[in-house]
């Protein structure tokens, strides 16, 4: 009798051609997607196909964004991205997002990803793919070569961790707090490489965009991949885009389950810890890393020079709305400098449309392009000795910044209320 | 350029030592991600063991505390270190993106989860690292297994990593057709 099957198992077997899998066994999966940018993608993935003298597996199956070196601030950039737009011309590549935003948001936006699929990705926040449920994880350049060549890859069926939240969180709370709080209890490297299911009733409720938080930074816990169970907030979603690629979600997965199928088994999860959402207050990672997790109250007293909501973590159309409550028909403190990069150029037109990008310039921000910018630390970062909160994902010592910058995680709706006050302060005092 | 150590017996010339959570920053900077990894090496660990990518010689062992090479998917993390020469890297644990990236490249992970048998490690001056079998040896004659590794990775980081296996490949598809 086949034990029961987590949702990552499901998704695993159907790829691998087998009815079922087992947790330790090493498969080969058929690759339903690939996607990689302009940093991990064509200037690596070029020169190695030309030396194999090899093709594209299935271009159909390939999303190229161009995110990290755009726009391009020197000379290094504008190489490492012409290189880019060369060989997806040369390539013939049908779905290319040049500066249209993050990957991570530009990709699944674009209907490209769907329940029951699985993917792979050149970056390591490829895991923000399984807020759709779909088992989507990060590889390195010579391994997405790999991919690019043979359409497969081999893993290692993981374990589910399930990561149960009831309750119904505050206002003022968000997505990034449960992951913060995850990743301060579990440690940076706590989940071993398995995967991690969010699930409950808290996790339900929460936005499409708010899940792909929660899967994004299951890459700071460790964790392969994080997963979201689909339901009807997923279906509506994906129905909304199917209209702006229909080509795209053609080329998916066809014989994937469908999504009313995709769910864990009881008792397939290898462990479950459970989270009381209602409880949850404002969380904050001090530098130099996402688990040094310490009381928000304790540094009520740091002074801060950047506000940053950016990335792919942290400033999508709803984390941008978080900002906006915070700072309706208010200023930001004299000394700070509050950065506004949007995930995509879709979230910052939607911003626009409905007003919330307004509020934000209004109370002082200033807004950047859609792209990694300073969260990736291809040069466009911040100073030195300057003190930084930031809703990003990684604030390792010397990442955004020589090695004096002191960057402090903290959810979008915190990073506004510090901007507003010049002090690292819970928005619930302001939201109040 | 290949890795050293990942076949045969061989005698560690000098072991450096870091701590745990050595992110891919730390490794492969991203300040430096435009270049190419002849660049990137000589600021590998900068931040963390000033002195490292000057110092390191062809056939050096890392020992590195616990999720040694957490963050990002760059392999020029790993890269960097095969570049400067290092035969492997021993710690209790690593990053699982890193992990792949490492033997993809020919670069040779071992795992040694025990505390003690770490403690042990960093007195040393000298080890032999006896990569056939993922075994060292200390110089009083003491032996520390190390965490077994699928075989087929192990396989393909000794043929020269996936590059060559993918090599392999291509050639096998062109005769037959």
């Amino acid at each position: 009798m086949t034990s029961p099957q987590s949702l990552a198992q499901k998704i695993i077997a159907r790829a691998a051609g087998q009815p079922s899998v087992r947790v330790g066994d090493i498969v080969t999966c058929k690759v339903d997607l690939t996607m990689f940018h302009d940093s991990s993608g064509p200037r690596r993935l070029k020169p190695m196909l030309d030396e194999l003298k090899a093709e594209i597996w299935d271009k159909s199956k390939v999303v190229l964004v161009m995110d990290h070196y755009v726009p391009e601030r020197d000379d290094d950039a504008r190489r490492i991205v012409r290189i880019a737009r060369d060989w997806a011309r040369d390539q013939a590549l049908p779905h290319v997002y040049d500066s249209q935003g993050i990957c991570h948001v530009v990709v699944p936006e674009h209907g490209h990803i769907q329940p029951g699929m699985l993917c792979v990705g050149g970056d390591s926040h490829s895991p923000t793919g399984g807020a759709f449920g779909a088992y989507m994880f990060g590889i390195g350049s010579t391994e997405m070569l790999g991919v690019v060549v043979t359409g497969e890859i081999w893993l290692r069926v993981p374990q589910t961790i399930a990561m149960h939240w009831s309750g119904q969180l505050q206002a003022g709370v968000c997505a990034k707090d449960m992951v913060l709080a995850m990743v301060a209890q579990f440690g940076i490297n706590g989940a071993d490489y398995q995967a991690v299911e969010f699930c409950g009733s808290a996790v339900k409720a929460l936005s499409m965009q708010e899940r792909m938080t929660l899967c994004n930074m299951s890459a700071e816990l460790g964790a392969q991949t994080g997963l979201v169970a689909p339901d009807a907030v997923t279906l509506d979603w994906l129905r909304g885009r199917a209209s702006a690629a229909p080509d795209a979600v053609r080329a998916t997965a066809p014989d994937a389950a469908p999504a009313e199928q995709l769910f864990s088994d009881a008792g397939s999860a290898n462990v479950q810890y459970d989270f009381d959402a209602g409880i949850l207050s404002p969380q904050l990672a001090a530098p130099h890393s996402p688990a040094n997790n310490v009381p928000l109250p304790v540094h009520r007293q740091t002074k801060i020079d950047v506000a940053y909501i950016g990335a792919c973590t942290g400033a999508k159309l709803d984390d941008l709305r978080f900002a906006a409550k915070v700072l309706q028909g208010k200023s930001i403190a004299r000394h700070v400098q509050l950065l506004v990069a949007p995930a995509s150029v879709a979230d910052r037109a939607q911003a626009q449309r409905e007003g919330t990008l307004q509020i934000l310039t209004q109370a002082g921000a200033s807004v950047l392009p859609s792209a990694c910018g300073a969260c990736a630390g291809y040069g466009s970062s911040f100073e030195a000795n300057q003190t930084v909160i930031s809703s990003t994902a990684r604030n390792f010592k010397g990442r955004m910044g020589p090695a004096s910058t002191q960057v402090y995680l903290a959810s979008a709706y915190t990073v506004a209320a510090s901007a507003l006050r010049g002090y690292i302060t819970d928005p619930r005092e302001v939201l109040a | 350029m290949s890795a050293t150590g990942i076949c045969g017996a061989h005698i560690t010339r000098k072991i450096w030592v870091v701590g745990d959570d050595i992110d891919t920053d730390a490794l492969a900077p991203g300040a430096y991600m435009q270049h190419g990894i002849e660049v990137i090496a000589q600021h590998c660990l900068e931040n963390t063991l000033p002195g490292f990518a000057a110092g390191v010689q062809r056939g050096d062992v890392l020992l590195a505390g616990r999720n040694f090479g957490i963050g990002s998917s760059r392999e020029q993390a790993a890269a960097a270190l095969v570049h400067l020469g290092v035969a492997a890297v021993v710690a209790p644990s690593y990053g699982g993106l890193f992990f792949r990236n490492a033997f993809n490249l020919g670069l040779l992970l071992l795992t040694v989860p025990s505390l003690a048998d770490m403690q042990a490690l960093k007195k040393q001056s000298s080890l032999i690292l006896h990569a056939d079998d993922l075994r060292l040896e200390l110089p009083t004659g003491a032996q520390i297994s190390c965490e077994p590794v699928p075989d087929f990775l192990l396989q393909m980081a000794r043929a020269g990593g996936l590059m060559a296996s993918l090599r392999l490949r291509m050639a096998l598809a062109n005769q037959n057709t």
